[in-house]
């Protein structure tokens, strides 16, 4: 049970200035310009929601929502699985289980940029490890630069090397807090590696299970720089997802006025999902 | 058992191959990289990190990444340990939505606030300070330590902070010598979460900085296409920014996953 307490109004008040500051304020700003006009030299008109219709319309948004949603799906369904199956495999204790951790978390905290100049390299058709190992020694055409399909294979293979890791640590966080006893109980009543999966492990790892697909949901959905290092992109607008088309419109062209509309409706939906995240995380952190 | 324990390995294996390939490069001469497939160096030479390592626009990228990741770092910790306090032990006004409305600034994406942040920062005049990216950062970090901290919090019992009041401590001296230590792990994965997430972004750093405040990311950005095809350098200098990351996650390796869970393991 919590205290009612309206000093603690004096706690937040660091976290909330310092959040506002940095939320509200660029946050007034895109809607300002989401609503005008401007020809340069500070010359504003008053726009209405123009931008906005014009954004909603335009085929160029449609594509690059529609990619993203192929992204997210994509990466969701190979990465949660696989994670959950890699956390399964992993050793309980012993001398393994801190190198495995610290491994497999790695490709998290290399910078993104990195990361996507490091798959840049890694993938070169000539001269990088997996693109001479597809050209010259399975015989495939393999370049990312040309072919759209392998480009957004590429990408996906980049997403899931690093990011898996989240999942995997996260199932695996919750299926070392599930108890010897029940294991033992399951084995005394005969029950089958998928019965002990469905009704044991699975229950178990619900909550950082949750956790995992929304953070990965959220994350990809946000994705702008490992792409935009490896493709830029391309070929095309293939590989153009939301966010990279966004900076293309506001910093590229300059285009404020639709880069602020989109900006808004791009953070409606991220909105909408967080909204998602929080009730389903709060309604189990009440059962619990 | 045997076959089990080939699933991780596999996995290490393809998480390793990229960063190995990175490494190998690091130590190839642009001859032996120009010249075709090589699985190993041939020539070793350091002559890519010697590079990095004397010239100044190289080695201040590092030094700038660093001063302003651990700026944030130190912000967002001391500005969310007595928040994540208030959300883990008091109720009041607006609670909720407070802490959903902290929740929505982690899930933004950066690309929305890339030019807004730069006028604001401009107009403040804190444009290319380790300060901007460091405040700028505090947008999803804040929120994340926040998450993180009240729910290592939430894990101590109450008791302890009752039994201090009536032993006679005060708040403040309660919570540096007793509260603190009972949650200092919880405070090393907040930090590690911090650091870690400051370290990785790169368009807003990228966007708040010219000179001044350059971070390793930016410079390798310009170098890749000023240079052409310098990618022994590139390669060195991305080996270069692994290592603060491996060092850090040594640390708290224990602790990793309770961390991405926003502590509700």
């Amino acid at each position: 049970m919590k205290t009612q307490n309206q000093r603690a109004w004096l706690f937040v008040t660091p976290v909330l200035l310092l959040v506002a500051f940095n939320a509200l304020i660029p946050m007034m700003t895109v809607v300002n310009y989401s609503v005008q006009e401007t020809f340069g030299d500070n010359l504003f008109f008053w726009q209405g929601l123009d931008w906005f219709a014009q954004v909603l319309k335009s085929e160029r948004f449609h594509n690059a929502l529609g990619r993203q949603f192929l992204f997210t799906f994509l990466i969701l369904i190979i990465e949660v699985p696989l994670g959950i199956a890699i956390a399964l495999a992993m050793p309980k204790k012993g001398p393994w289980v801190p190198f495995c951790l610290v491994t497999m978390a790695l490709p998290m905290l290399i910078p993104w940029n990195v990361v996507g100049a490091m798959w840049n390299i890694f993938t070169l058709p000539d001269i990088g490890l997996l693109g001479y190992f597809m050209n010259h020694t399975l015989g495939l055409s393999y370049d990312m630069t040309q072919d759209p399909f392998a480009a957004w294979v590429t990408i996906i293979v980049m997403d899931v090397w690093h990011w898996t890791s989240l999942v995997v640590l996260l199932a695996y966080a919750g299926l070392v807090s599930i108890p010897n006893a029940y294991y033992q109980a399951a084995e005394i009543d005969g029950a089958s590696n998928w019965a002990v999966f469905r009704f044991i492990q699975l229950p178990k790892m619900k909550t950082v299970l949750t956790i995992a697909i929304l953070l990965r949901f959220m994350d990809s959905f946000n994705i702008y720089t490992e792409p935009f290092v490896l493709t830029g992109g391309g070929p095309g607008n293939s590989t153009t997802l939301l966010s990279i088309d966004l900076v293309k419109i506001a910093l590229g062209q300059f285009d404020l006025g639709p880069a602020a509309a989109m900006s808004l409706i791009y953070f409606a939906i991220t909105l909408l999902a967080s909204w998602l995240f929080y009730t389903l995380m709060t309604k189990n952190d009440n059962k619990s | 058992m045997r076959l089990k324990s080939l699933v991780p390995a596999l996995y290490i294996l393809f998480l390793m191959l990229p960063i190995y390939w990175l490494v190998a490069m690091s130590f190839k001469t642009t001859n032996e990289i120009l010249a075709g497939f090589s699985l190993f160096p041939q020539t070793w030479t350091f002559a890519n990190y010697h590079e990095i390592l004397t010239d100044p626009t190289w080695y201040w990228g590092y030094i700038n990444s660093i001063i302003y990741v651990t700026l944030n770092t130190v912000i967002s910790v001391l500005v969310a340990l007595p928040a994540a306090y208030a959300f883990s032990r008091y109720s009041f006004v607006g609670d909720k939505h407070l802490f959903f409305w902290l929740l929505t600034n982690r899930m933004a994406p950066a690309a929305v606030f890339a030019l807004p942040f730069f006028q604001l920062y401009s107009a403040v005049g804190l444009f290319d300070t380790h300060l901007a990216v460091a405040l700028a950062h505090c947008l999803f970090n804040i929120p994340l330590a926040v998450w993180i901290l009240e729910g290592f919090m939430s894990g101590v019992p109450k008791e302890l902070d009752e039994t201090a009041y009536v032993d006679g401590y005060s708040f403040p001296r309660f919570f540096a010598t007793i509260f603190l230590p009972a949650i200092k792990s919880g405070v090393g994965v907040a930090a590690f979460f911090c650091f870690m997430f400051s370290w990785v972004e790169m368009l807003l750093s990228k966007t708040l900085t010219a000179v001044e405040a350059k971070p390793i990311a930016a410079v390798m950005t310009r170098t890749a296409s000023s240079a052409g095809y310098e990618l022994g350098l590139l390669a060195a200098a991305g080996t270069l920014t692994i290592i603060p990351g491996a060092i850090v996650i040594y640390f708290v390796r224990n602790y990793i996953a309770k961390g991405f869970a926003l502590g509700r393991v």
